[in-house]
């Protein structure tokens, strides 16, 4: 016998198969890796990660070259790289073009890393130290391993810096998968890697942190800043999870290491 | 279609449906909404971080009127009456304390009377107050530091006596402070400064608590899971800290000092433990015990309270604009030489 509620269970399941098949249609043109999500539903991005790449020698590709200190040798010359930058090229306005040159030829004497500054945003990702993520609802902290730079993202309604700063000032938010995170009132006194290229205090960078897979994040920064470049670009990178047991920050307070040329000069001379 | 094929494909659709759903992402636990605190009895119950542990976060400030150490007049009397705190808190707010006292009036008839705005330099008289009803922080019925063994002396006599003479040779004979490599109020264990300057910034995320103090940026990020400290040989300015959960405290053990960390006279022997309890939502019960058999017979604890305050943190970047060091050590060889230039 026919039954009326069989044939009303079939057509129903029939339709909620169709309209599922839909929408995992939609969720296919979704993001390839959905991330494990924190307590309260955020793609978590907690850990300890470093980039892998030879970024803070060159954002732009370059071949090996010979290293600063010659008494070193092969132990630290300039490894080669592809480069981070996108299009390869850093659109210099004419006049910085030539700031940069001169960066350059006098980068050990001129680059804040060298005198353990605090490195700024975005050399403080991949500089070849560790860095570490720890994220609560309200605030995304960001300790760096390298001179105990550190900042604080705030995920709340937006807020105004009180003054300008090394690390700057940073508004994040999620954009489905990604951390976005707007970093303004920059100090002009940091660099972007070893080989001179620099900013101005007019530099607006906004980051974006989408995990790739367990142990990885792609890495995104535009960069814009009119005194000094004719439009943004932008750099991109992964970053790599550290994955041994206990992996955690150790202390590079690198302000010792740099004493000895920044103050070796004021030393009193022994007498006779 | 045949009713039997109809029925074979809807079956088929809801084993394929089944299938699906499997395979789908896990959306993970619900996310539980971080629970208000309750009052359960006489105690505060705190609110929890999303991950279910007490949230201690915010934005601290630990500055008090209560002394390190008891004043010997009080002897053996660790807690204060709310009558004797009141008057107390009255005496300093006036200025009264064996300071100057401010004129009280513009064009006081008074010539002697010295006028300070201290609101110039931080200071703001009328936000002064003790925090807790403690004659001391360091507890107990001494409520001092405990006497440095003779051995702790002569370390540090020692170390004195090669730096006479020597203060102002190179960077090296200046303190860490003036180096920008490691200042008095950043260091650990954490203890009040005279004016409301140094904020207290706790983010904890899963399995870790950050702590990062306003001075110079001095950041821990400080694991939760009880493991075991870094190999020995490993040495830190402000050691190495690790820490777990007690009920509703935090404890962080912290050894692996540098034998120049000395805090307080304090050998590399040095071993630090601090408990942090929220005991309301605006008060964090920071309690920490210093031990160290080379430094002091016994060890030695202090108990402070931190109240919650409006941010923000501001960046410190003590060495990026360190300008003292230099010039102390240029004066220095600048007279020098005109010593030597007198003496020809």
């Amino acid at each position: 016998m026919r039954s009326r509620l069989g044939d009303s269970v079939i057509a129903g399941v029939t339709v909620a198969v169709v309209l599922l098949l839909a929408a995992m249609q939609g969720a296919a043109q979704a993001p390839a890796y959905r991330a494990p999500r924190t307590a309260d539903g955020k793609p978590n991005l907690s850990g300890i990660w470093q980039a892998l790449n030879t970024a803070d020698w060159d954002l732009q590709g370059h071949a090996a070259a010979k290293g600063p200190v010659p008494s070193l040798g092969a132990a630290f010359a300039v490894p080669p790289g592809l480069g981070v930058v996108e299009g390869d090229v850093i659109p210099y306005l004419p006049a910085a073009a030539a700031r940069k040159r001169e960066n350059q030829a006098n980068w050990t004497k001129l680059d804040p890393e060298v005198k353990c500054y605090l490195p700024g945003v975005p050399r403080a990702t991949y500089l070849p130290h560790p860095f570490q993520i720890v994220q609560s609802p309200q605030n995304i902290l960001i300790s760096y391993e390298y001179a105990g730079a550190v900042r604080t993202i705030n995920m709340g309604a937006p807020t105004k810096a009180p003054g300008d700063s090394w690390m700057g000032w940073s508004n994040g938010r999620w954009e489905g998968e990604t951390l976005v995170v707007d970093v303004t009132s920059l100090m002009e006194d940091t660099w972007f890697d070893r080989a001179g290229n620099f900013h101005s205090d007019a530099l607006h960078v906004v980051e974006r942190y989408t995990p790739r897979s367990a142990d990885t994040l792609n890495y995104e920064a535009t960069i814009e800043d009119p005194k000094v470049f004719s439009r943004p670009w932008k750099i991109s990178m992964p970053l790599y999870r550290r994955v041994e047991k206990d992996a955690r920050l150790l202390e590079y307070r690198c302000v010792e290491f740099a004493e000895e040329l920044l103050y070796g000069p004021l030393r009193k001379k022994s007498s006779n | 279609m045949s009713r039997r094929l109809l029925a074979s494909t809807a079956a088929l659709a809801a084993v394929a449906v089944v299938a699906l759903l499997a395979q789908a992402p896990a959306t993970g636990q619900s996310p539980s909404p971080a629970t208000k605190a309750t009052t359960v009895g006489k105690d505060w119950t705190p609110p929890r971080t999303p991950d279910g542990k007490p949230d201690l976060q915010g934005i601290w400030v630990d500055n008090t009127l209560t002394p390190f150490e008891r004043p010997k007049s009080l002897g053996a009397k660790e807690f204060y009456t709310d009558q004797e705190l009141a008057d107390l808190t009255k005496r300093v707010r006036q200025g009264d304390q064996g300071e100057l006292v401010e004129g009280a009036e513009l064009g006081a008839a008074n010539p002697q009377a010295v006028r300070y705005d201290l609101e110039l330099y931080g200071f703001d008289r009328s936000k002064l107050r003790y925090t807790s009803k403690r004659t001391s922080l360091v507890v107990g019925p001494e409520g001092v530091v405990p006497p440095m063994l003779p051995q702790a002396r002569e370390r540090n006599a020692a170390r004195a006596a090669l730096l006479k003479g020597h203060e102002f040779d190179s960077h090296e004979q200046r303190s860490l402070s003036e180096r920008c490599l490691l200042m008095n109020q950043e260091r650990i264990p954490m203890t009040p400064a005279a004016n409301e300057g140094n904020l207290l910034q706790i983010v904890q995320g899963p399995g870790y608590v950050s702590l990062l103090h306003e001075t110079d940026h001095s950041t821990r990020v400080i694991p939760t899971d009880g493991r075991p400290h870094i190999p020995q040989n490993i040495r830190q300015w402000q050691g190495d800290s690790t820490g777990h959960w007690e009920g509703n405290t935090l404890v962080v053990d912290t050894t692996n000092f540098t034998d120049l960390t000395n805090y307080r006279g304090s050998s590399d022997k040095l071993h630090l433990v601090e408990r942090f309890t929220r005991t309301a939502d605006n008060t964090l019960i920071y309690r920490f015990t210093v031990e160290d058999p080379t430094t002091w017979a016994k060890p030695w604890t202090a108990e402070v309270p931190w109240t919650k305050t409006k941010g923000p943190v501001y960046e410190w970047a003590c060495h990026e604009g360190n300008t003292m060091i230099s010039t102390i050590l240029r004066g220095a060889r600048v007279q020098e030489e005109a010593a030597q230039k007198k003496g020809k």
